[in-house]
């Protein structure tokens, strides 16, 4: 597609050309070897730059995992005298079996009980590899054939490289056109928390498991490799050891890099290499003194807190922007039943010992804009979120569309037609404005994993994009389209939060103070960008300080005080009302 | 299965099993107060009783040096740290010197202690000093300078310090295990039960230990600290309670409680250099049970876990500790679950 190489893209093509020059030329079989396990530990970090890096889990037990893929093939080859290439099968078919039994165990849970689960089942099996009769106990299976391809046995280092080096490539690049998709969006989402991507209607759990289930699908097929090149199998592939020296390396690599992934690979297993050579002769007697070295290393690199040796050598940075343009926008006809959009009686929430919502009745319009306002602590965010399905409401109901909604998680809600800004912004600082964007239309998509790998998801990326860009050009920041979204000032974050918003199509916008922190003449675009909003059919619901924009823009007013319905009036009313300038300001003695 | 050999079963699980409640109390206490899971709890164990091991057979302990070289780090980094504060020189010599003081009178004990082929109880508080002192520097140094971390960052320190005190302790120990010597000779035989003394030792200590820790917690001020500093850290710190200093008092618990672990288990089993990883993992499995915020809740699943893992090797010995660790997967299914019913998102 592209006529000339740009310029981000020369690292990559220059270490593609030299791994592959490199058994051509007369190098010692010393490093052929290295360079072997250098690229099967790749493959096992690859996942974990995914899961961890991307997705902000983690897994103390990827070991295990390669261990599941040694031991099928091993098991498969050995014992039944079958093909290595069943042994690959059977390997993958266990790994999902297992990874999916611990990720649907664990993934809901916060964040640290999946390590903590990983490290428990992997040690358990390494105690069953280590005592299973049939696999050799702790002395393992030896013997095992190597890889054919046809008539083709890969037995030579060199033959070998060529096919491993060439899978671990392939699976670079399916990795970096998975992160660049609608699941990558998606699982680059998931690190700061699940709220916002929730609420954006993305199932989050079955996002983690995806990204749980392809890290321990590589780890497997990385055990198939290593299995065929030793050509033995022991424990000692899944000991949790092992496990740490794959962590290691992806931090070492700057976890959040392909390229991260290969120098990290390289670097520790270059290392350990060495270590194990100058340490007993440095202290003068044998022993595994370089897991000392390795175990200070890891926390001094952690406590530095940077981004890896190589984490400014590459990174998911060589993404280029695509070129986008904005559309004019379809828009969905859903179905209106009769009466209001957004119906809510007596919605109560206790907190233990305080009633921060009491028994609130109200009704939103299609097409209407209500503001709901009140004094600091008066309950409008705990309403708020109680409406989006971030906080179950203890009493009450909340009709969306003629649908009872009541105790609906954020994401059905979402799925109604609900869309939400955040009042402390929320988004991706990493990923560019338009790509934060394109998160809420993640909804009208359905491109999966292998679609994005395989490249077929092509158009409905674009559609996509172009759809984000043109919710970009309606708030007005069209111009910073492809910056990091991290750059922009606050004021322009919330405008973002209002493209992502109306990126999901939604019959009722709430917003939760977008005004704060922007200047005079955003806040006039804003309140432009509301009306024509409304014009359109949308059905705004604004929880806002800034009376100026409140008292201009809205058709009717909620005021709450103390969790109570003070008034509910048009914005005339509401400013002729004493009780609210009570509310506000404290009554005269 | 018959009575006699059931309830023999039992004893040996439940003996286990208290070993087990001390190190999943130290589990929690550690996660709450600083939210490190703490891998390398383990450790303690191992150098706590081969500390003991060492000291029996005259010998200065590898871990005393440990202790001491840590000792002199953190003071130089503390002393360090404050003259970047310019704090007058005066009185950063005075911490420093006072920060010495304790490590080197330790240090002086056991050196001049250690062959002079003191009574066992006198060693084992040696042993129990070093490793104690040990806990608040390991926290100083790979710790306290990624407090505000991610629970992520701390659990993958937490790993590389396991790896090195594993490391120090095959240097420390060589690769041979140790067994040490009874506290309680003897047996106490309590209907068609034969209760070994030294059994009975372990129950009552990890009792008394409990209750002390409870009362501490609840009465003491620098308990209520702790407790303040679990249940918000923000607040605790506005409050005047700095985490640094809650940090590695914590630590200074749990050291004590796993040392003392590894003392009150080394007569039954022999310890490796590199028996602290599965040790340690029983005490987080218990830990996890409670969630990693109840204290009985973990107590309770370290006495199960020491009936699963005794009854388990009956049945299955060679998948003892394999029986063991997949005990954690029911704990997460249920935790899971409740979290569902919960609705939330923790």
């Amino acid at each position: 597609m592209t006529r000339s190489l740009p310029i981000d893209r020369i690292p990559v093509v220059v270490a593609v050309l030299l791994l592959a020059l490199l058994p051509m030329l007369p190098v010692n079989e010393y490093w052929i070897t290295q360079l072997n396990f250098i690229g099967i530990a790749t493959l096992v970090v690859l996942g974990l730059v995914l899961l961890t890096g991307v997705a902000g889990l983690t897994s103390f037990g990827q070991a295990a995992f390669v261990g599941i893929g040694a031991y099928s093939t091993g098991y498969l080859c050995v014992v039944q005298q079958l093909s290595p290439w069943l042994g690959l099968l059977l390997g993958l078919a266990v790994t999902v079996v297992f990874a999916g039994a611990l990720g649907l165990l664990t993934l809901n849970l916060s964040g640290h009980f999946l390590p903590l689960g990983t490290i428990a089942w992997g040690v358990s099996l390494y105690f069953v590899f280590g005592n299973t009769q049939a696999l050799g106990k702790y002395d393992g299976l030896v013997g095992l054939p190597p890889i054919s391809i046809g008539a083709f046995a890969l037995d030579t280092g060199r033959s070998f490289y060529y096919f491993l080096w060439g899978i671990v490539l392939l699976s670079a690049l399916a990795l970096s056109r998975l992160l660049n998709s609608r699941t990558g969006r998606a699982l680059r989402a998931l690190k700061d928390g699940t709220a916002m991507p929730e609420a954006m209607g993305i199932n989050t759990f079955r996002t983690k498991l995806i990204a749980f289930l392809l890290a321990a699908l590589v780890a497997s097929i990385a055990g198939w490799f290593l299995a065929h090149y030793q050509r033995t199998v022991d424990p000692s592939v899944s000991s949790l050891r092992a496990s740490i020296d794959y962590l290691f390396m992806a931090v070492i690599g700057g976890v959040s890099s392909i390229g991260g992934a290969l120098a990290g690979a390289a670097a520790t297993q270059i290392l350990d290499d060495r270590l194990q050579v100058w340490l007993p002769k440095l202290t003068g007697s044998e022993g595994h003194y370089e897991v000392i070295v390795f175990g200070i290393l890891l926390v001094l690199l952690l406590q530095s807190a940077n981004r890896g040796l190589f984490g400014l050598l590459a990174g998911w940075a060589t993404q280029r922007p695509r070129r986008v343009t904005p559309d004019a926008l379809p828009r969905s006809d859903r179905p209106t039943s009769q009466g209001p959009l957004l119906r809510v009686r007596g919605l109560t929430k206790q907190f233990t010992g305080l009633t921060a919502v009491d028994g609130i009745d109200f009704d939103v319009h299609a097409g209407e804009i209500v503001g709901l306002i009140g004094p600091n602590g008066a309950g409008k965010s705990t309403t708020f979120n109680l409406i989006a399905g971030a906080l179950p409401p203890t009493s009450g109901t909340v009709t969306l569309n003629g649908r009872p909604v009541t105790g609906w998680s954020a994401r059905a809600i979402a799925h109604e037609g609900l869309a939400r800004s955040f009042q402390h912004v929320r988004m991706v600082p990493e990923m560019t404005v338009l790509e934060n964007v394109a998160l809420g239309a993640h909804c009208h998509g359905c491109a999966g994993v292998l679609a994005a790998v395989l490249g077929l998801d092509k158009r409905e990326e674009q559609a996509l994009l172009n759809d984000a860009a043109a919710h970009l050009v309606r708030v007005g920041l069209a111009a910073h389209m492809h910056e990091p979204a991290g750059n922009l000032s606050l004021g322009s974050q919330r405008l973002l939060e209002i493209a992502r918003a109306l990126s999901t199509d939604p019959a009722l916008l709430l917003l939760d103070e977008p005004a704060a922190g922007l200047r005079h003449a955003e806040k006039l675009a804003l309140a432009e960008v509301l009306r024509a909003l409304s014009a359109q059919g949308i059905a705004i619901l604004l929880v806002e300080h800034d009376m100026d924009l409140v008292m201009n823009v809205t058709n009717r007013i909620v005021v709450m005080e103390f969790g109570r319905l003070l008034l509910s009036g048009t914005p005339r009313e509401v400013q002729a009302s004493p009780a609210v300038r009570a509310a506000y300001l404290g009554t005269e003695v | 299965m018959d009575p006699s050999l059931a309830g023999i079963l039992l004893v040996d699980g439940l003996t286990h099993g208290v070993i087990y409640v001390q190190l999943a109390i130290a589990c929690v206490l550690i996660f709450s107060v600083t939210r490190i899971a703490f891998i390398a709890l383990g450790e303690f164990v191992t150098f706590g009783a081969l500390s003991l091991a060492a000291l029996h057979d005259g010998r200065v302990p590898g871990t005393l040096w440990l202790m001491l070289a840590l000792a002199f780090a953190s003071v130089l980094l503390d002393a360090a740290g404050a003259l970047r504060r310019h704090e007058p020189l005066v009185r950063v010599t005075v911490a420093a010197v006072r920060g010495l003081s304790l490590p080197i009178l330790i240090a002086v004990v056991v050196y001049w202690g250690s062959t002079r082929g003191w009574p066992l109880w006198a060693n084992s508080l040696l042993a129990l000093a070093i490793v104690t002192a040990l806990g608040p520097y390991t926290y100083r140094l790979a710790f306290e300078r990624l407090a505000d971390a991610s629970l992520l960052t701390l659990m993958i320190v937490s790993v590389g310090v396991h790896f090195v005190m594993t490391g120090l302790g095959l240097v420390f120990f060589g690769a041979e295990g140790s067994r040490n010597p009874s506290y309680w000779e003897g047996a106490t035989i309590a209907g068609s039960l034969r209760i070994a003394n030294q059994a009975l030792l372990t129950a009552i200590v990890s009792i008394l230990l409990v209750v002390a820790l409870w009362l501490a917690f609840r009465f003491s001020l620098r308990g209520k600290a702790l407790r303040a500093t679990a249940i918000d850290r923000f607040g605790a710190r506005l409050v005047g309670i700095s985490p640094a200093r809650a940090g590695r008092l914590t630590f200074a618990v749990a050291a004590l409680l796993a040392a003392l672990a590894g003392l009150l288990a080394a007569p039954g089993t022999t310890l490796f250099y590199d028996s602290g990883l599965v040790i340690g993992l029983k005490g987080f499995v218990a830990a996890v049970a409670g969630g990693l915020l109840s204290y009985p809740a973990a107590a309770a699943a370290a006495l199960g876990l020491g009936l699963i893992e005794s009854f388990g090797s009956f049945y299955a010995s060679a998948y003892k500790e394999a029986v063991v660790f997949t005990a954690i997967l029911p704990v997460l299914l249920w935790l899971s679950i409740r979290h569902r019913r919960a609705g939330g998102e923790a």
